[in-house]
């Protein structure tokens, strides 16, 4: 079995923070992997990386056994946390452009994930409501047959119904040959699609391994792991 | 289908498929759904629904051909063996509840008999 995510001890520090330290990651393909911990302990930082927006201060990072870039650019269907479409674009404009960047980009997915999302190709980007703007985000980021799926809070605007779409379009869309990173919130709602879950705190992994493992050693959910790992750090 | 997340998913979804093969919804020789379109049914990981498959066919419930898909293997007996099982353990946690609450023996048995009149 391949590799797709190899980091070993990375490190970011900003001119005052250090936002990640000595965190070592594998992701394995066919793997889908939830990062989990509360604001500000480094999700978004690492998942940057990953998706080669950010570079590390230290340490080393292989995605399918490259040095993050525009080549792997082309591997990795990142989801930022924020808007990343331009408002006067209509969802099928959206698309297009897609389809213009991104060679793995398909057209007959994406028209099947707007229908799963209840979304059509002649709405426009700024009419949407937030969970709407989500939903089509998500569709475009799918849309791509990608070796990683890198994303950031997929479920932060959607309502429960949405969020169902969105985890119904997921389980669709995986595939043995891909693996997805996924940070979240809602671990109640999203932990039974988890291989296997990271737990950041300030920066460093606190927890990680299978979910299965974890609620068998721990017996209790992920969503238990989760409070027991940080309402522990808090009372530290 | 609704999951208890305290215990792993893998276990959750054998022990569906064991009920169905005891209660002959799912006879000897009948094809399970594939992983993916079960993973879909229930909103599950298709690798946990694997895994499921996997610990079922270890366990002699299941097997697959490659392929064509995973069958309900055919034994009568083991069929029955697993029907007593499950009895035994639904009776089990039932009991354990119940004396917990201070319920007798006698008083357990008047229960059950008034709960399957009530049941028809």
């Amino acid at each position: 079995m391949s590799m797709i995510v190899q980091a070993n001890d990375l490190t970011k520090r900003y001119i005052t923070t250090t936002a990640l330290s000595d965190v070592t990651l594998e992701v394995p393909e066919g793997r889908i992997v939830g990062l989990l911990g509360p604001n500000g302990s480094g999700k978004t930082t690492l998942m940057k990386i990953l998706a080669a927006l950010l570079s590390p201060t230290s340490g080393t990072v292989f995605i399918d056994g490259l040095i993050p870039g525009v080549a792997t650019r082309a591997l990795v269907s990142f989801l930022p946390d924020v808007n990343h479409l331009d408002r006067w674009m209509t969802i099928g404009e959206a698309g297009d452009f897609y389809a213009d960047f991104y060679r793995d980009f398909d057209r007959t997915r994406f028209q099947e994930l707007l229908s799963i999302m209840e979304l059509s190709a002649r709405q426009k980007i700024g009419s949407l409501s937030r969970g709407m703007a989500e939903k089509a985000r998500l569709s475009l980021v799918f849309g791509r047959r990608a070796r990683l799926y890198v994303l950031d809070e997929p479920f932060g605007g959607l309502d429960p119904l949405a969020r169902s779409q969105v985890l119904e379009a997921l389980v669709a869309n995986f595939r043995a040959d891909c693996s997805m990173i996924l940070s979240t919130q809602m671990v109640a709602d999203v932990e039974r699609f988890f291989d296997d879950v990271v737990f950041l705190d300030r920066g460093c992994v606190v927890l990680a391994g299978a979910a299965e493992d974890l609620r068998t050693q721990r017996g209790t959910s992920i969503e238990g792991v989760y409070k027991e790992v940080y309402g522990h750090v808090e009372a530290r | 289908m609704e999951f208890d997340d305290r215990t792993p998913i893998y276990v959750q979804i054998m022990d569906l498929i064991k009920q169905r093969i005891a209660a002959g919804e799912l006879k000897a020789g009948a094809q399970l759904p594939s992983v993916r379109d079960l993973a879909q049914q229930v909103v599950v990981n298709p690798n946990t629904v694997q895994k499921a498959y996997l610990e079922l066919e270890r366990e002699g419930y299941v097997a697959t051909q490659r392929g064509t898909g995973t069958f309900v293997c055919g034994d009568a007996g083991s069929v029955g063996e697993l029907r007593r099982r499950l009895a035994r353990e639904t009776v089990r946690t039932c009991v354990i509840q119940l004396r917990s609450l201070g319920y007798t023996a006698d008083e357990m048995a008047s229960m059950l008999t008034a709960a399957t009149r009530e049941e028809e």
